[in-house]
């Protein structure tokens, strides 16, 4: 997938993110449903807001996480997951 | 549910909580899931506001994300926006299940601000003249305008129709209406044969041939509406070889309190015998759903018989489902019927085949028996 890095990434409107304390995990809720997130996907996605670029949610990341390996191909993959999943749309910057 | 990127292995928790406000309904569908004898629970007898406030506590406190509120027809209660707004506060996803009768512009604007996740709306077929026939009153048009409402208000949408004999060769005009309605998932499920469908199975099921045109259809429209609406095409299981894997397990997911306080863990479960069920008016719901015997019957596999006990599939159908055992063998403990390991799998062709006969006109067709509190009276005088 051809992601631009200034793109902002927004939640879709039919799914609630949220911290969930019973299963030690973040998540995605919709009608009737829920998907469980690894860390992985819970930090990328709790970083994303409709004025925030792809760029400079990938370098608040590899700030957050110096030590991570391979981070950007990690935050695309997800991205291109999350998006095929409608979980996520891309936006130009508000 | 489905699960990505997690495998820590947990105990059962109550993630789906099922509220069944009241039985209390202005329709009176002919599969409808509540009981047979649903006229007994009386408004007097329904939780109050404090007591299912608690319930939501607790069961919250206990891992439940998911929350229904459904019936009956959930709009009839007045304090539905209080308990919205306290589960919406508790950190649940809430979805109101509702036949849109009662609903008004004002009562889901009310609701977005109160919390509300998603609305559900249930429609009984495309056309009005059988939408009403089927709803046992005058509903499509007030449906057609609340549906638009739920969409104008931003809400997800969810449109469901039971699907039976009457209105499955429709199906087409059904995906054309919600497309038109812009429901952003649709559920076409098959009428489940319990308590008001069981008594009207030889009027409601569909023949083989029926359900196989249906599915061609259905599936035909998945591949259309991709990434627009997603539809859910739930197959009926009597046709099949396999039982579902009823409720995700007994006990392992879902809880239902009735609007009497009785918790269940299936709403069909009230009808197996020599279980009692508890209620939330006497224990707590960490109580009923870890410690109770009705919760704990059904749980893991030392309550099978054979073939289920020493079968390879047992983990992934937990038997099949516990009520359709005890109806159609007279022995929750039996593997479901419709599984062709059975020794009683002859009782769901022999089901399938006497409504089949119907069909054909070969044998009798009694009218539909509605959901109303007349008919229950009379089948209760009928029946005992
Ligand atoms: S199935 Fe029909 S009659 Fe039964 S509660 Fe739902 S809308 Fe009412
Ligand atoms: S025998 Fe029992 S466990 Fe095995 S497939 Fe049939 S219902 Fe499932």
């Amino acid at each position: 997938m051809n992601l631009n890095e200034q793109d902002c990434v927004k939640l879709s409107p039919l799914f609630r993110f949220q911290w969930e304390p019973a299963q030690n995990c973040h998540v995605l809720l919709y009608p009737e449903g829920m998907i469980k997130l690894n860390d992985s996907a819970g930090e990328i996605l709790k970083r994303c807001s409709p004025d925030k670029s792809i760029a400079e949610l990938i370098q608040e990341l590899e700030q957050q996480f110096p030590a991570a390996e391979g981070l950007r191909d990690d935050v695309y993959d997800f991205l291109e997951v999350a998006h095929d999943n409608g979980w996520i749309q891309f936006a130009k910057p508000a | 549910m489905t699960t990505v990127g997690s495998n820590s292995q947990n105990l059962p928790k109550p993630l789906w909580l099922l509220a069944e406000l009241t039985y209390a309904c202005p329709l009176q569908c002919p599969y409808c899931s509540n009981p047979m004898d649903f006229d007994q629970y009386t408004r007097q007898k329904e939780l109050s506001t404090e007591e299912w406030i608690r319930v939501l506590r607790e069961a919250r406190q206990m891992g439940a994300i998911q929350l229904g509120f459904s019936g009956g027809e959930p709009l009839v209660r007045q304090d539905l926006t209080t308990l919205i707004a306290e589960a919406h506060q508790l950190g649940y996803y809430t979805n109101l299940i509702t036949s849109g009768v009662g609903m008004d512009v004002s009562r889901v604007a009310e609701f977005r601000s109160a919390g509300l996740d998603h609305i559900q709306v249930s429609f009984q077929a495309s056309s009005e003249e059988l939408n009403n026939f089927i709803a046992g009153t005058q509903a499509f048009e007030h449906k057609l305008a609340m549906a638009r409402e739920v969409k104008k208000q931003g809400y997800p949408m969810v449109l469901c129709f039971v699907l039976h004999r009457e209105n499955i060769e429709q199906i087409q005009d059904i995906l054309e209406l919600a497309i038109a309605l812009e429901a952003d998932y649709v559920e076409l499920a098959t009428a489940q044969y319990y308590g008001w469908a069981w008594e009207n199975r030889n009027q409601l099921m569909p023949t083989r041939e029926q359900l196989a045109a249906a599915e061609e259809i259905a599936h035909e429209y998945q591949a259309k509406t991709q990434g627009k609406m997603k539809i859910y095409y739930v197959v009926p299981d009597y046709y099949e070889n396999r039982p579902k894997a009823c409720m995700n397990g007994w006990g392992a997911v879902f809880l239902t309190i009735a609007p009497d306080g009785t918790a269940l863990p299936c709403h069909e479960a009230r009808q197996l015998p020599n279980l009692e069920f508890p209620n939330v008016r006497d224990a707590s719901v960490d109580w009923i759903w870890n410690e109770s015997p009705a919760f704990n019957a059904f749980r893991g596999d030392d309550w099978m018989k054979e073939p289920c006990r020493s079968c390879p599939e047992k983990g992934k159908d937990f038997g099949g489902c516990r009520c359709q055992a005890y109806l159609l063998t007279g022995d929750a403990r039996n593997a479901d019927p419709v599984c062709s390991l059975s020794p009683h799998h002859e009782q769901v062709e022999a089901v399938v085949s006497a409504a089949r006969a119907v069909n054909l006109g070969q044998a009798e067709a009694k009218p539909l028996l509605f959901r109303n509190p007349q008919n229950a009276k009379r089948w209760r005088n009928s029946n005992t």
